[in-house]
């Protein structure tokens, strides 16, 4: 909302020792924002002079029409400038820079050649004087307007200041100069003259029988006042001063009568449509549209109604859609003489609803769906009458009244609570001065507080409180911390996940987040099926390129990789923690309890289940060398084991055992790909991607990958440690030849198995693939240790042999000889 | 065998050990000496042929000159090994600035940073850090935070929804619906602050992106006024921004609070606005079954992207969410 210094000095009286930045301050000090301070005139000086067109002689031998044109600037002899724009005649007035003015952008104008001719001045369009962006053409006023040599500066009052103010929802009064210059001098202390008690007083004569006005359902409209003017001559033009407050409210001049719509809208706040009488068949009624039909509206769209739509009707047909624009077929035209002016207060929801089925918000629109103060349907539309009076022919014959005004109720309130709420000490004699000053009627002795008609918000002791609160500055609120309860500290779920990240973090890997976003293409492309595959779509996507919520996080991770590796990056580990989002259940129906009371048990674990569960992850994508090779010599490259090492020490550092098995899993190569599983579930997959997903996404050769179901996995349980022993430990290495498709972890749990209760620890040191006839050979340490003394040769190789037995057993495992 | 004949071989033990000059002229000093045929060797082997008397006395003398020139010896030892350690030690000098960066260098997002900082700072308040869906009802992401469905204030939320949209299911545009989730889950006191990703259908740009992240603060308890808010605000605000930041509460607009505030910190020479906050409106206690004649609530909320850019001067959005490791990198495990 746009608001001129020079309008709000109408209402406010400013002393002249009160700067624009202090009257800005003043407004963000109560609640609005104000984004932007325009000083306009302040890069411009003359002379500005308005000027009539005497000749025009058009310069043709050009590649665009130019003209050179003789003016009177009010001098004595004809002043000749050349101009490119042709949306003016012989006899109009314009506005001439003449040499030695400077125009915005520091554009001084002196006497230059230019087309074979000198040209001695300039004719100025809106733009070029900075007053607004219209620069279709230079401005034209009639000879009615405006004075042949008249100072153009102070004729179109381009010196002013306008505040660009942000409104915020709750206050839609404040989309008007009244709402606006009330707030200017509440908040500085200054006396304001509600340009509604002007109105209120106000009689018109009723010459005859005005159109009739029903309101249908008075839930959707509550008050409607149509007034009926006749004899209009549609010649009459803006006076140049509203004209110029239009503009500077940053809308455009049209024609009177709907200037005059706008004009009032912003002064007051109530937004008002005028009909052409004449295209009128019987009264006016605010009515659902019904039933589906077209509806052409003013801005020459064909829209399709809802039956739901709330309409503003004559006997036959919707003539607008109400609240928020009205139909062509009865807009005031060059030919209109009657108007039927409507100032309706709508229900804000109807509004809205109009205003987002037809995705069509306008000024109007806008001021409804933030509440409107009822009281204005009568005085706004007094106030057309007033202004079309005084500029045009235009005579009252009739107003019509439907309804009546619904005002806000009154709240009662206990003043103590407003200072328990703040925080500080507010004496009841200042509560009610602050709510008097915002326009509400107190009754200091029973405190009941009757809220102004405009303030529809303040509906309890909350709203009062934040204006109080505002009137006497929230600068005021002192600084104090609550009590607070003594301890508190991260639940496990995210100690776990803290340490997770910091240990892969230290590791070497550099964690990134991802958009949550994926696409069909994706998901077919890493290989995911069925259920893996399944994930919700987003109805309003950014792009249709990503419409789908992610059902992994290694395809995003492949996304970073390819960014770092376009930019020159070769060897790195990255990893990303977040959820995913398969849909694991179908949608219901949105389940929206009634807000007066707390839902019932049932209701809240209904709602709870109506949000599918969104596992919680952590994946890695490893590529290129394991280090950064430098003058100490050439790295290896990662491998399948990094991976599944890091899923490994996950479940290592959240203190849980696993299993592991070979698995053909997607996105992974499907011959080296480990599953890792806890209390019989697969929880993570790490191992080498496919190398088709390798090839297609440019990824060097063999990079790996893996993927933890953070929010499968098990509460730790509490460590139970075994005690150290500490006598000797005996060490036995053996070496045992199995068939290639043994698995080490086969042969390794048979040895322990077979190797008893004093087995301490097992490790592979060896594994030989070279002895052909699909054999291989294992090696294992095997470390025994006793309790309680120091075990001798005969007891170790007994183990040993047991354990060598097992796996003779379990895997066909023949010892090795040596 | 006189007194002084031993104490002049004291003596020259003594000159000759220190003279030396190399562990080898030392070995030499020490034959001649402390040797089997240093006179003072030569000298205790005659002790026998003395009378008990003479024993006893020259005994002593002698054994205190050995003993004095045992430790002479072993200072020389001692200097002249520590002499020629370090000379065999120089020789094996290396280049130590040689590039030595083998390791890849990890790091946490900046965002996981300034999220486990904030969390930290709460919870050493006593807050307990609450976390919610991503994916969220729309009753819990609206309706009962007082956002009804056709007010101007839904529109302030550009919404991603989810299909069916019937299901109501909306990407969640704050993380409110958390602070809800906690208020219809447990009983006042309540302290918890609420750090997640959440999503708006902005074009992502220098400053704005479709998903970013936020922190919610909640507390509901007996006899919390709008001046515990300022008060845990300015707390707050000079534990991230360091003990000079002052902060500025004005008048706004949360359907979820009343009376509504934006909170802005004065940094680095200007006004900067932080974030909204407000005290919890009762409408949205009642909708939780809370009672407000006992209880009453603040809230705040900021961005935490929008944080971290104010904090560490960074103009560009995209660097946040790219995941470059160049940047990444740059923050280290956040300490």
């Amino acid at each position: 909302m746009r608001a001129p210094l020079s309008w709000i000095k109408e209402f406010v009286d400013i002393p002249a020792n009160i700067s624009a930045e202090e009257i800005s301050n003043g407004l963000i000090r109560v609640g609005f924002e104000v984004e932007e301070i325009i000083s306009q005139g302040a890069d411009l000086t003359g002379p500005l002079k308005f000027a009539k067109v005497l000749s025009i002689q058009e310069l043709t031998e050009h590649k665009k029409p130019i003209r050179y044109v003789g003016l009177d600037c009010g001098e004595k002899e004809t002043r000749f400038v050349i101009c490119g724009a042709t949306n003016f005649a012989v006899g109009d007035m314009i506005v001439a820079a003449l040499p030695g003015a400077v125009l915005p952008g520091n554009f001084a104008i002196g006497a230059r050649e230019t087309y074979g001719k000198t040209s001695n001045g300039m004719i100025c369009s809106a733009r070029e004087l900075g007053i607004s962006d219209e620069h279709a053409g230079i401005m034209v006023f009639s000879q009615a307007d405006v004075k042949i040599g008249a100072d153009a500066i102070e004729g179109l009052q381009i010196n002013d200041v306008i505040f660009d103010v942000a409104v915020n929802p709750d206050r839609g009064y404040a989309l008007s100069m009244r709402g606006i210059a009330r707030e200017v001098a509440g908040s500085l202390g200054l006396t304001f003259t509600d340009p509604v008690d002007a109105l209120r007083s106000i009689k018109f004569s009723e010459t005859g029988k005005g159109v009739s006005a029903t309101i249908e359902d008075r839930s959707s409209a509550s008050v409607f006042y149509l007034r009926t003017m006749s004899n209009f001559d549609s010649k009459a033009t803006t006076p140049l001063w509203m004209r110029r407050r239009i503009e500077k409210m940053g809308m455009r001049s049209i024609s009177l009568v709907v200037d005059v719509t706008n004009y009032v809208m912003l002064e007051l706040g109530q937004p008002l449509h005028a009909f052409d009488k004449s295209k009128i068949k019987g009264g006016l009624t605010v009515k659902r549209a019904g039933k589906a039909q077209k509806f052409l509206t003013l801005d020459g769209q064909e829209r399709t109604l809802d039956p739901d739509d709330l309409m503003v009707c004559d006997d036959e047909q919707p003539l607008a859609l109400a609240g928020t624009m009205g139909g062509l077929s009865s807009e005031i035209t060059q030919t209109t003489t009657e108007i039927a002016l409507e100032a309706l207060r709508f229900d804000p929801v109807c509004i809205a609803k109009n205003s987002r089925r037809h995705k069509l918000s306008s000024e109007a629109s806008r001021r409804f769906e933030r509440s409107v103060d009822p009281s204005l349907a009568q005085f706004a539309s007094a106030r057309f009458v007033q202004l079309m009076t005084e500029h045009s022919s235009a005579v009252h014959v009739a107003t019509v009244v439907a309804g009546e005004p619904l005002y806000p109720p009154v709240v009662k309130i206990d003043p103590a609570h407003i200072s328990h709420i703040l925080g500080f000490e507010v004496s009841n004699a200042d509560v009610a001065r602050i709510l008097r000053l915002i326009g509400c009627d107190v009754d200091e002795k029973s405190w009941t507080v009757d809220p102004p008609s405009w303030r529809a918000d303040l509906v309890g002791v909350a709203d009062l409180a934040e204006e109080v609160a505002r009137m006497i500055g929230y600068d005021k609120i002192p600084s104090i911390l609550p009590p607070r309860p003594l301890h508190a500290s991260l639940t496990p779920t995210q100690k776990r996940r803290r340490a997770v990240a910091t240990m892969l973090a230290s590791r070497g890997l550099a964690e990134v987040q991802t958009f949550p976003f994926t696409n069909r293409e994706t998901i077919d492309a890493m290989g995911f099926v069925g259920e893996r595959s399944a994930t919700y779509a987003i109805a309003n996507p950014m792009s249709e390129e990503f419409p789908l919520m992610r059902v992994h996080l290694v395809p995003g991770l492949i996304e970073v990789a390819q960014r770092n590796i376009s930019r020159g990056a070769k060897d790195f580990a990255i990893f990303e923690m977040g959820s995913i989002f398969r849909s694991s259940q179908k949608l219901v129906p949105a389940i929206s309890p009634d807000l007066t009371k707390r839902p019932s048990h049932k209701v809240i674990d209904e709602i709870f289940a109506s949000v599918p569960p969104q596992a919680y992850h952590v994946a890695g994508l490893l590529v290129g060398k394991v280090e950064n090779e430098n003058w100490q010599g050439k790295a290896r490259s990662y491998t399948w084991h990094d991976a599944i090492e890091y899923a490994q020490d996950i479940l290592a550092l959240c203190q849980l055992e696993w299993s592991i098995k070979r698995s053909d899993f997607a996105p992974w190569h499907p011959g080296r790909c480990a599953e890792l599983i806890v209390d019989g579930k697969a929880v993570a997959h790490a191992g080498e991607l496919h190398p088709r997903i390798i090839a297609s996404y440019g990824l060097p050769e063999r990079s790996v990958a893996f993927a933890v179901g953070l929010s499968a996995l098990p509460d730790s349980s509490i460590v139970r440690p075994t005690r150290v022993g500490t006598m000797p430990a005996a060490l036995q290495d053996v070496a045992l030849i199995v068939d290639e498709k043994v698995t080490a972890a086969e042969v390794q749990a048979s040895l322990t198995e077979g190797a008893g209760d004093l087995l301490e620890s097992i490790s592979l040191f060896d594994r030989y693939d070279k002895i052909g006839d699909g054999k291989i050979s294992l090696a294992f340490t095997l470390v025994f240790r006793a309790p309680d003394r120091t075990l001798n040769g005969d007891e170790v190789s007994a183990m040993r042999e047991a354990a060598t037995a097992a796996a003779a057993k379990k895997c066909g495992a023949v010892v090795r000889s040596a | 065998m006189r007194q002084e004949d031993i104490s002049q071989w004291v003596t020259d033990a003594q000159v000759a050990f220190s003279a030396a000059t190399d562990l080898d002229s030392l070995k030499t000093a020490r034959l001649a000496h402390a040797g089997d045929k240093a006179p003072i060797s030569l000298a205790s082997r005659t002790l026998g042929s003395l009378t008990p008397d003479e024993k006893a006395s020259f005994g002593k003398i002698i054994g205190d000159g050995k003993a004095a020139i045992a430790l002479a010896l072993a200072q020389a030892t001692e200097k002249l090994e520590a002499e020629r350690d370090r000379k065999v030690l120089l020789e094996e000098v290396v280049d130590i600035t040689l590039p030595v960066n083998r390791r890849h260098r990890g790091g946490l997002h900046p965002i996981s940073i300034i999220k486990n900082e904030v969390s930290d700072f709460f919870i050493e308040q006593g807050y307990a850090v609450a976390e919610g869906p991503e994916l969220e009802s729309g009753w819990l992401n609206f309706d009962a935070l007082n956002i009804p469905a056709d007010h101007p204030a839904r529109t302030m939320q550009d919404t991603f929804f989810v299909e069916p949209v019937e299901s109501g299911m909306v990407l969640r545009t704050h993380t409110s619906p958390v602070q809800i989730r906690t208020m219809l889950t447990q009983a006042p006191p309540i302290y918890v602050i609420c750090p997640g990703r959440t999503f708006r259908a902005d074009e992502l740009d220098a400053t704005h992106s479709p998903v970013f992240h936020q922190v919610e603060g909640l507390v509901v308890d007996k006899g919390i006024t709008m001046a515990h808010l300022k008060g845990t605000l300015d707390n707050f605000a000079r534990h991230m921004f360091g003990p000079d930041v002052t902060t500025r509460l004005r008048p706004s607009f949360f359907p979820f609070t009343e009376p509504s505030a934006e909170v802005d910190i004065f940094f680095n020479n200007r006004w900067i606005e932080w974030g909204g906050c407000g005290m919890v409106n009762p409408k949205v206690l009642h909708s939780c079954g809370i009672d407000t004649d006992i209880y009453s609530g603040f809230a705040f909320g900021m961005g935490l992207e929008r944080t971290l850019m104010v904090r560490h001067g960074i103009t560009d959005m995209h660097d946040i969410v790219e995941g470059d490791l160049r940047f990444t990198r740059q923050f280290g495990v956040g300490l």
